[in-house]
């Protein structure tokens, strides 16, 4: 089983959870820039959660079948075209041998991911197939996708040999439930995205006066940001000293300030280490809302204590946890009944629900 | 010695700073704690992240909440003092000091009033322990570097320096150990390769290692890299 790449898009790169483990050789982690993505992605099609599958940027890839395959796109709101019709992204789709699928463009958000039943099948490379571009390893070949290149795909899930044989309904995920898109609404301050962050490592390199206007500050995304780093344009941040910091560790969300006052948000692909201080970091939990952030996007940063953002951490945990159960369980069941004409109906009669499909009498 | 601090970094890390200055006592600090941490797991802990002065604990708060990670930290750095360290390892480095493969040379000399001669044998002489690995694979910080020779970063980073590149940053002197962009003073340049992924040790230089610069003559820099080429 593999796909053909018809067109590769314009940076679309092979990616799991990230290659952990080597940091102290500085070898860094990469992986998926939005795990939530990734992870509902490889849900809709029955893949375990680490699963290698596609991240791409803006214009994403074609991609051709060989035979017949389970495929779902999910990260922000991509434009899925099967053999050019539209179709239904965070929902697993058959795709026949021969057909097409493109991600043609973003309506929201800025990376799309593209999960196909089995997985890519690239070599692991010190324990990961995420592609780091940098070093030229793993993904396919350590580099981008190009045109024409065939990736084969793992066994067929269970769940894909099901939903192709017609034997299971296909899976979906609402999006007034997806906590992702409902955490980019909530979020939506007008014309900004709020990040929250927590102060620290180096907030004691900058003024108080600085440290305070953090919180509520409002920063632009440069147009030089990548999956190495978001550059950001605002406020400048004043520094209390001047000395130089001795480098030290550095995590995806870390927010450093180099010299001229604009910070940087070192996302999925940073440097283990960095020299320049870290004022504060994103939370977790608001990383893949950020990795959907594009160059232009305006972010307000909304600082919170530790213990709050890992109250929100176990929750968003959670939550991603019960909405691939509910996947899981919904595609088990016969309801609801998704043949058109079909309205379905949770009713409760004497405090007992009742799932009722009704369809037309023909 | 200045008191232990547990640093916030984020909701799943936090960093254990020993001091703020580059000495062997405060490194020798941090790798203690590593090892301790290596030899009884605290669980919930993912990564180990060793640098100068501080160890870089990444954790899952789903296992491991911030305040129980810091009562158990507060209670292991009393058992630092007495964690053994291996015996020392000196490593050749061999340099081609200045023109195209040190294009700062000039830059370093001048800011301390001094011939490029003068900074090559400064910077030659000593065996520099290696306290960590960071920034890209491979890439050693050292420390032991004369302070006659040290000089501020560039401005403004350089888009790309190549692999090999020996460089100063403050107080401190490197290797690149892949082409990178960055804003080191760029002084030199060793034809070996201080991470290769097709060799079984992908990366060269250990952390507790040291390494001592040999200055070699461009010729000897491209015989050595063809060298290494035809391996």
């Amino acid at each position: 089983m593999s796909i053909k790449v018809i067109n590769s898009g314009l940076m679309t790169t092979i990616q799991d959870k990230g290659r952990m483990g080597y940091q102290a050789s500085g070898m860094q982690v990469s992986g998926d820039m939005d795990r939530y993505s990734a992870s509902i992605a490889n849900a809709l099609v029955g893949n375990e959660d680490d699963a290698p599958l596609l991240e791409c940027t803006y214009l994403g890839p074609e991609l051709e079948a060989s035979e017949d395959v389970l495929v779902a796109v999910t990260g922000g709101e991509p434009k899925v075209l099967v053999d050019n019709k539209p179709v239904h992204a965070y929902e697993s789709l058959i795709l026949h041998k021969g057909q097409h699928i493109k991600v043609a463009s973003m309506e929201e958000g800025t990376r799309a991911y593209i999960a196909i039943d089995g997985g890519i099948d690239v070599p692991l490379v010190l324990g990961s197939h995420s592609t780091n571009l940098k070093l030229g390893i793993g993904g396919a070949e350590g580099s981008k996708l190009y045109n024409g290149e065939v990736l084969n795909t793992g066994r067929p899930t269970d769940l894909a040999n099901a939903i192709i044989s017609g034997k299971s309904h296909i899976r979906h995920t609402d999006h007034e439930y997806m906590a992702h898109h409902h955490l980019w609404q909530e979020n939506n301050h007008g014309d900004s995205h709020e990040v929250r962050i927590v102060l620290g490592p180096q907030d004691d390199y900058f003024t108080p006066e600085a440290v305070k206007a953090l919180d509520g500050a409002v920063y632009t995304i440069s147009n030089e940001s990548d999956r190495m780093g978001y550059r950001l344009e605002g406020e400048v941040i004043q520094r209390a000293t001047q000395r130089d910091m001795i480098t030290d560790g550095i995590v995806f969300g870390s927010i450093q300030v180099p010299p001229n006052g604009q910070p940087i948000i070192m996302m999925a692909d940073h440097q283990t280490t960095g020299g320049y201080p870290k004022i504060a970091t994103v939370i977790s939990a608001d990383l893949p809302l950020l990795a959907q952030c594009s160059p232009g996007s305006k972010i307000s940063f909304k600082v919170i204590s530790v213990e709050e953002a890992q109250d929100i951490y176990i929750k968003f945990r959670q939550a991603l946890k019960e909405q691939i159960a509910l996947m899981d369980k919904e595609s088990k069941e016969e309801w609801p009944d998704r043949r058109p004409g079909v309205i379905n109906y949770n009713l409760k009669i004497d405090g007992q629900l009742f799932q009722v499909s009704v369809e037309e009498i023909k | 010695m200045e008191a232990m601090r547990i640093l916030t970094v984020g909701d799943c890390a936090v960093s254990v700073e020993f001091g703020q200055e580059i000495s062997l006592e405060i490194n020798h600090k941090v790798m203690a704690l590593k090892m301790v941490l290596e030899r009884e797991p605290i669980r919930g802990i993912v990564e180990l992240i060793p640098t100068y002065c501080s160890l870089l604990i990444q954790y899952d708060p789903m296992d491991l909440r911030y305040g129980q990670l810091r009562d158990r930290l507060e209670a292991l750095v009393t058992q630092l003092d007495e964690v053994e360290m291996p015996p020392k390892q000196v490593v050749e480095i061999p340099v081609a000091y200045g023109g195209e493969y040190g294009p700062d040379l000039g830059e370093v000399a001048r800011a301390h009033n001094i011939s490029e001669e003068e900074v090559i044998k400064l910077h030659s002489e000593p065996e520099y322990p290696i306290y960590m690995l960071g920034f890209v694979a491979g890439f050693p910080y050292l420390g032991g570097m004369n302070k006659a020779i040290a000089t501020p970063r560039k401005k403004s980073p350089r888009l790309k320096i190549e692999a090999g590149s020996v460089g100063i940053a403050g107080e401190q002197t490197g290797i690149y150990s892949v082409e990178s962009p960055g804003g080191w003073q760029i002084i030199g340049r060793t034809p070996l390769k201080l991470y290769d992924v097709n060799r079984n040790e992908p990366v060269l230089l250990k952390a507790g290692q040291y390494i001592k610069f040999k200055p070699i003559t461009k010729e000897e820099f491209r015989t050595m890299e063809n060298e290494h080429k035809g391996n």
